[in-house]
């Protein structure tokens, strides 16, 4: 049952070979099963699963069954879930439960979706590792040969990945504010694409950075996460920068071919000290593509390299105001305080972790009477270059394809003593949050200690259709059947 | 003669320039579809998006758009067709988001002109720097508890627009009159109800002092002045103040204050005393906004007559006194209730009676035009009856007051009182007669030169009419009998 | 640029984050750290460049007038950690 993907479980769910019942029953076992070692969900909701997995038998019998029916799902906790604790990995919203249901949740339950509970994140989405989750680390289920440390699975959609990857669900939620879908399904060896901005709509999602954050899904194969995206997506008039743009058929796209697309390839993406695996991976993904049609086309981005300085001043500063609510007053967890002032800051300071702190501190020194033009303006001028970069090359291009990160999956606690060492992590994905590009991470292969790498598609706005059929292509010359050493059904 | 005060030092000029915050007429609030409406059980008019829940979002409100148009062309100001929203970023309990969303660097409206009329009769341009719309906050209530404060959100979010005033204004009486014809401009619009009571307009008042031909010297703002006569007491005080604190030898500091009506003097906010930096930067949940051309022609194209079109179209169309105008169109309702009457009668009287007994009932009855039952077609009515001669003046007064007792149609009135002027000649000569019989050492001493007897003679035939004589048959069958 | 204590501090304020003595030290190596590495984008001409806000290249949608939202006080004031009645409570405000 948990080597079906998860177009595989529609099917077999649609031809009654399998029951809701039994798919989510042996999900629900494995989750209970195996978050102790892995903790990748911060809050379990197994009776609404099998409520709703009845619901799911009964409109199979109907033959009312919608694109997700029955289909169990992690939700990322920094969806909003009506009448379910939504705590963003962090201390300040744990005793938080919504009276609303977010519009991307809204959407895959209308489409017959089981939620089997809350996946776990680095705290308000910042991070590359899911330390900085106040519910604690979560492990990546893939180790090193011979080695029982325990990694990270990315971040900040850390436990999305790691539970996909252990099966532990079919397909997870996600977001992506600066790489957090493409970094973690790339550290856990599955598929997730982060879509053009405007794509989901950003209406009850913890907001993070309001003009880089975009829902997207992780799930084991590139169909799968075309079939999740053509739910999660979709025009909401809710969220002013949400596209009126229709939804295609992104599963279709998945076996489009690449035969005769022009794959660009930005030189600066190959940085001084790049791991040798990492280039030689890249080098054979466009072997693939060349091999399936494509032309490959050596482009530049010269602002690229910028992109990360960039990204940590502009999404600190609307972090920092964004996260203004958090003041113990409506909602949430509340220190108490003498006057109103104290309430505030002892509420913020033990509610928040330390990197949440740490970045609402730097975006409020970076929008602060005499630093903003030296700082956030001179941020949304680069952050124009960076467009531009992507615009011309695009001229002459139908996609890019990189790297997703600069390493395999780092054991937890390493890349902590400095800040800027975890941030590096989003080098090569942050670009595209700073332009609003599509972008999805491939299992492309393993490294020599047997953790699997990624590559990323980078495709034109609104084009995730050429991100599928080129995510696809490298997709089935890869074969990759690996799997993680500790997974549900093994 | 420019208005200045003296100090021991010389003469000080008051520079003030006003930032008048106006809530917007809408039916819901700038960027939630929650109730504007003023009141209401409290946190009932409050959405999600109001009580800044996480992952809630802003959509903006067409019709707050259109009126922040509208004002600016009222204002004839320039409309910015790009404009865009940053946030103001705060913490404050009323203040559910951390951060007020309003326009900073790019506002809607840009520069305008107000014209005010002061009491020598001289008129004064006062320049609007902007105009921009923004999100009202809540309302904290610190007299419910001993220890706590509540908090009740249904004013968060309403749309506000704030217009800026250039420093022009140098006495209170120009504040005051700015202030005014600004309520006045809005409430023709149908933008703002000018409500200040409610809140619905209230103004920060910047003020600084200087003596002839100084550049500007620092100035105190003072938040939050909620009616017209508080504004021009606190230019006032302020302005004294100032001028004690620059004649002691001292410094001005640039700061917030509060205005206290029953002393009326200013005094330092300490609570705002933190140093303010509100980190303004361009709102990423929002994109810009963007008007179309066209659009904005067609709010023009149905925006309502304004007071000063309409003063000089009074003065041009029914022959009245710029200053008798003005007084007409002081409320947009008042101004149509008067057209109603005017039109097709003697524009003058109908002047004279709105201005005269009109008014002065709508006083003594404490009602308004809006609530008072003499309607304007009975008021064109009562009009008509004096013109037609079926009632004289005297008695015209007696069937208003009727009118204004039980609102009742002028004609019925006169019929139900038998109030009717009487011009039977027969019936006039017959009470000449009986005056003069009954009044022979008048007649007598009137013969004799004492001329100025005759009005008493009208007084006494009018009496004995029970004053429905035709005054001027009166007059005349007098003249004849005592020739 | 870099930050002394009293910037830390400053700031710690504004965000409104109790910062106690003995951490700031080390937010202030850390921040110090962050902003130096920021430095690099001194680098780059952006001389007539026009800063880019947003994600999405699109003029904002304007919605109807219309009330659709609110009479939800139960909904509104269920997370609050402090309330009387219709209303939320803080810490009595002196103004």
């Amino acid at each position: 049952m948990f080597e079906l993907s998860l177009a595989e479980a529609r099917d077999a769910l649609r031809a009654r070979k399998i029951s809701a019942r039994e798919l989510t029953t042996a999900y629900v076992g494995a989750v209970e099963a195996l978050n102790p070692r892995l903790n990748a969900y911060i809050t379990q909701t197994p009776e609404i699963a099998l409520t709703q997995a009845d619901a799911a038998d009964a409109a199979l019998a109907s033959g009312n069954a919608g694109p997700l029916t029955g289909i169990p799902l992690a939700i990322k906790d920094l969806f909003c879930t009506k009448g379910t604790r939504t705590t963003a990995g962090s201390l300040i919203l744990s005793p938080f439960v919504p009276p609303y249901e977010s519009t991307v949740t809204a959407n895959l339950l209308r489409d017959g979706a089981v939620f089997l509970g809350k996946a776990n994140l680095d705290e308000f989405a910042m991070g590359s590792s899911n330390m900085t989750s106040a519910y604690g680390a979560v492990t990546n289920p893939w180790t090193r040969i011979g080695d029982s440390t325990a990694l990270v699975p990315g971040g900040s959609s850390g436990g999305s990945a790691a539970a996909v990857a252990a099966r532990m669900a079919l397909g997870a939620t996600a977001t992506d504010t600066g790489g957090s879908i493409r970094q973690p399904a790339a550290f856990c060896g599955i598929v997730g694409i982060k879509p053009t901005y405007g794509r989901c709509s950003r209406w009850g999602v913890v907001a993070f950075a309001s003009s880089l954050d975009q829902a997207g899904p992780v799930a084991r194969t590139v169909e799968d996460c075309a079939i999740l995206l053509g739910s999660m997506a979709g025009y909401d008039d809710k969220d002013s920068t949400s596209a009126n743009i229709a939804v295609p058929d992104f599963a279709a796209a998945c076996k489009r071919g690449v035969k005769g697309l022009r794959i660009g390839v930005p030189r600066e993406y190959r940085m001084d000290g790049m791991a040798p695996e990492i280039d030689a991976l890249w080098q054979q993904g466009l072997a693939w593509l060349r091999d399936a049609g494509a032309t490959i086309v050596d482009v530049s981005l010269p602002h690229t390299k910028y992109g990360l300085a960039t990204y940590y001043i502009v999404a600190p500063a609307e972090a920092s105001s964004n996260l203004a609510r958090y003041d113990g007053v409506r909602y949430g967890a509340r220190s108490p305080g003498h006057d109103l002032t104290e309430l505030y800051e002892n509420t913020r300071a033990d509610g928040f972790g330390a990197e949440v702190k740490r970045r609402i501190m730097i975006g409020t020194y970076v929008l602060s009477a005499g630093y903003y033009d030296a700082y956030y303006l001179k941020a949304q001028k680069v952050r124009a270059l960076i467009l531009k970069d992507f615009t011309d090359v695009f001229q002459d291009v139908d996609a890019l394809v990189t790297p997703t990160a600069p390493s395999a999956a780092f054991g937890q606690g390493e890349k902590m003593d400095d800040p800027v060492t975890m941030y590096l992590n989003d080098m090569f994905t942050v670009p595209v949050n700073m332009a609003g590009l599509p972008g999805l991470s491939v299992p492309a292969g393993l490294d020599s200690q047997g953790l699997p790498l990624g590559l990323q598609v980078i495709g034109k706005p609104f084009d995730e259709e050429t991100v599928f059929a080129v995510g696809a292509a490298i997709e089935r010359a890869a074969c990759f059947s690996a799997t993680p050493s500790i997974r549900a059904g093994a | 003669m420019a208005y200045t005060l003296e100090g021991s030092t010389g003469t000080w000029e008051i520079v003030c320039g006003l930032e008048v915050h106006a809530q917007v007429v809408s039916k819901s609030k700038l960027f939630s579809g929650a109730s504007a409406e003023y009141g209401g059980e409290p946190n009932s008019h409050v959405s999600f998006v109001d009580a800044a829940m996480p992952g809630m979002l802003p959509v903006i409100n067409r019709e707050c758009v259109a009126q922040a148009v509208r004002t600016g062309l009222g204002l004839d100001a320039k409309i910015n067709l790009w404009s865009r929203f940053d946030r103001k970023n705060y913490f404050y309990a009323d203040l559910p988001q951390g951060y007020q969303i309003s326009q900073f660097a790019h506002p809607i409206v840009g520069e305008g002109v107000v014209e005010v009329i002061l009491a020598d009769g001289t008129t004064k341009n006062i320049g609007v720097t902007r105009l921009h719309l923004e999100q009202d906050a809540g309302k904290s209530l610190h007299d419910q508890d001993p220890s706590r404060s509540f908090i009740d959100l249904n004013r968060s979010g309403v749309a506000l627009m704030e217009i800026v005033s250039e420093p022009d204004i140098r006495s209170p009486e120009e504040a005051g009159a700015y202030l005014t014809k600004l309520r006045q401009i809005l409430r023709y619009l149908g933008t703002c109800d000018g409500n200040m009571d409610e809140g619905s307009m209230r103004a920060d008042v910047n003020v600084s002092v200087r003596k002839a031909g100084e550049e500007f010297r620092t100035r105190c703002e003072i938040k939050n002045v909620n009616s017209i006569r508080f504004v021009m007491l606190a230019v006032e005080a302020e302005a004294k103040r100032q001028i004690a604190v620059w004649e002691d030898g001292g410094e001005v500091r640039q700061e917030t204050r509060l205005f206290d009506p029953t002393r009326n003097e200013t005094r330092s906010m300490r609570s705002k005393e933190d140093a303010h930096d509100y980190r303004y930067f361009p709102d990423p949940d929002l994109l810009p906004l963007v008007l179309d051309a066209a659009w904005v022609e067609g709010l023009k194209a149905h925006l309502p007559e304004l007071p000063d079109a309409k003063t000089a179209r009074f003065v041009a169309d029914y022959g009245l006194s710029a200053y008798d105008a003005r007084i007409l169109v002081m409320e947009q309702a008042t101004a149509d209730f008067y057209e109603t009457v005017a039109k097709g009668r003697d524009a003058k009287l109908a002047a004279n009676w709105m201005m005269g007994d009109f008014f002065a009932a709508l006083n003594r009855t404490g009602t308004t035009i809006e609530t008072t039952p003499v309607s304007a077609a009975n008021l064109a009515a009562l009009i008509d009856l004096i013109a037609d001669k079926t009632i004289n003046g005297r008695i015209a007064k007696e069937v208003f007051e009727a009118m204004v007792e039980t609102g009742d149609a002028p004609g019925a009135i006169v019929e139900a009182k038998g109030l009717r002027q009487v011009t039977d000649t027969g019936a006039i000569d017959a009470a000449v007669d009986a005056v003069l019989a009954a009044n022979a050492d008048k007649v007598e001493q009137f013969k004799g030169g004492a001329e100025k007897l005759f009005g008493f003679f009208v007084g006494q035939v009018m009496k004995a009419m029970q004053g429905k004589g035709n005054p001027a048959l009166v007059n005349e069958a007098l003249k004849q009998k005592l020739s | 640029m870099s930050l002394d204590p009293a910037a830390v501090r400053r700031i710690a304020r504004l965000a409104r984050l109790r910062v106690d003595d003995a951490q700031v030290a080390q937010i202030q190596g850390e921040l110090n750290s962050i902003l130096g590495w920021i430095d690099q984008l001194n680098e780059v001409d952006v001389s007539g460049v026009e800063p880019l806000t947003g994600g999405a290249a699109m003029a904002m949608r304007m919605r109807e007038d219309v009330v659709t939202d609110g009479d939800l006080v139960e909904a509104v004031l269920a997370n609050a950690p402090d309330r009387e009645g219709p209303f939320y409570t803080v810490p009595k405000v002196v103004e």
